[in-house]
């Protein structure tokens, strides 16, 4: 297990297989929680907290759990409660421990147990990392690495996006494209740029 | 509200996709032909119907603050159902769907409908509500699908994933007709293919979208300008009254 295995992984789920313009996970925040960069700002970071923190729990209790018990089929099940559950604590923890924290992110955490994008990163690190010959260390790495990225190029499309919608919101144009059909238009053609980036590796 | 309009409101007044924007994710992802669209479309029919019917009859006994992640036990455990039952007879559905099925729990489309309808309503009509809704969703779907696979590929391809299409592929195009006057016309050389990759689905949606959009924005409209025009009408008849009032009284 060499760093460059991890660099590539992380590279790779936040440039190549963009979450929200290749894979199409976390739409709806993308769409509903971008009309401010403030707000893109804060949701991207309780995104990248929590994604991490669940896809190391849940990849844990997959290999360590549901595969020796042999109980695999109910991981849909065992996932979103992890999630579901995992919100709350942090969102407790958050505000025990940071008032600042909490005033930023706290509003945006109960939205994250329906984003798919984290449901999403801990069930495609089941099918495309889990195998029963890698160790389980590694395949751990490698899964919180990818979730890294992932919330990295999450973060990096929110920001340029809300960015972007705070001058369409000034912009001149006909009554038929104002609004969501104008965002998703402008969001096909960054995703036309992040295809560019398909060579870099 | 009748029943018939509760099964019928999801179709166009309420439909998911097209008026509330819920569940956006699948409607990007799976949308690429007209039959993973169907396929995804009847899970969904199956997962909410089946939901609201055992979240409405378990609502009394359900506390007020955990509804949530009851409801989202119940959701998950028929996803689980769906995703052994696709397995097991459309397996070439289940490759091409991949990890949108689990996602199917955390669709707000389904979680909105346990909240919204079934945790107040009496079970048959929660039934008549998810099947109506899932129909809506599943028809913005198709719509989706048939307009990315057309422009994209040049016809529509039958009997791929879904098993009741019969064995033998199916290909719906217009080169039946465009051959009756050019033979050599081979209507998939000419397709966008753009459209069946990720950019073209974004694209495809926004397009579709601005169109319903326009639709309303033109009909808001004229009935702003129906609505001037009747107080014209009415200002000058009141007019007219007035001044024939007024001679009367010269």
């Amino acid at each position: 297990m060499s760093w460059t295995v991890l660099v590539v992984a992380t590279l790779n789920a936040m440039l190549i297989n963009n979450v929200i313009l290749s894979q199409f996970l976390g739409v709806c925040p993308f769409l509903g929680v971008s009309k401010k960069s403030s707000s893109a700002v804060g949701m991207s970071g309780a995104v990248m907290f929590v994604m991490i923190v669940s896809s190391l729990v849940t990849y844990t209790i997959y290999a360590l759990v549901l595969v020796p018990f042999g109980i695999t089929y109910i991981q849909t099940i065992a996932f979103i409660l992890v999630i579901a559950s995992l919100v709350q604590l942090v969102e407790i923890l958050i505000k025990k421990f940071s008032e600042g924290l909490y005033k930023s992110l706290g509003i945006y955490l109960p939205l994250i147990t329906t984003n798919c994008a984290i449901l999403g990163v801990a069930e495609g690190n089941i099918s495309s990392i889990y195998s029963p010959e890698i160790s389980f260390f590694s395949g751990l790495s490698t899964a919180g690495f990818t979730a890294l990225g992932t919330a990295l190029g999450f973060g990096l499309v929110m920001f340029a996006f809300s960015s972007i919608r705070e001058r369409l919101e000034a912009a001149d144009m006909s009554e038929a494209w104002k609004g969501i059909p104008i965002s998703l238009l402008t969001a096909g053609i960054m995703s036309i740029a992040f295809l560019g980036l398909k060579g870099i590796i | 509200m009748t029943r018939k309009e509760n099964f019928l409101k999801g179709f166009v007044k309420e439909n998911p996709i097209f008026v509330f924007l819920l569940g956006m994710c699948p409607a990007l992802a799976v949308t690429a032909s007209f039959e993973t669209s169907l396929g995804m479309g009847i899970l969904v029919i199956f997962v909410l119907t089946m939901s609201n019917i055992v979240i409405s009859s378990v609502r009394n006994f359900i506390p007020y603050e955990v509804r949530t992640p009851a409801y989202i036990v119940i959701i998950a455990t028929f996803v689980t159902i769906v995703r052994m039952l696709t397995a097991a007879y459309a397996f070439d559905l289940y490759l091409s769907l991949g990890v949108f099925i689990p996602l199917i729990v955390v669709n707000c489309l389904i979680l909105g409908r346990a909240e919204a309808f079934a945790s107040k309503n009496s079970v048959l009509d929660s039934a008549i509500d998810g099947f109506g809704m899932g129909l809506g969703f599943t028809f913005a779907l198709v719509v989706i699908g048939i307009f990315r696979e057309f422009l994209g590929t040049g016809g529509i391809m039958l009997g791929v994933y879904l098993p009741f299409f019969g064995p033998n592929e199916i290909s719906i195009s217009l080169d039946l007709i465009i051959n009756l006057f050019n033979p050599d016309f081979v209507s998939e050389e000419y397709a966008l293919n753009f459209f069946v990759v990720a950019p073209g689905a974004f694209i495809a949606l926004g397009m579709i979208l601005a169109f319903m959009q326009g639709k309303k924005a033109k009909r808001v409209r004229l009935e702003i300008e129906e609505s001037k025009r009747l107080i014209i009408k009415k200002k000058n008849a009141a007019l007219a009254k007035k001044a024939t009032l007024a001679k009367e009284a010269s």
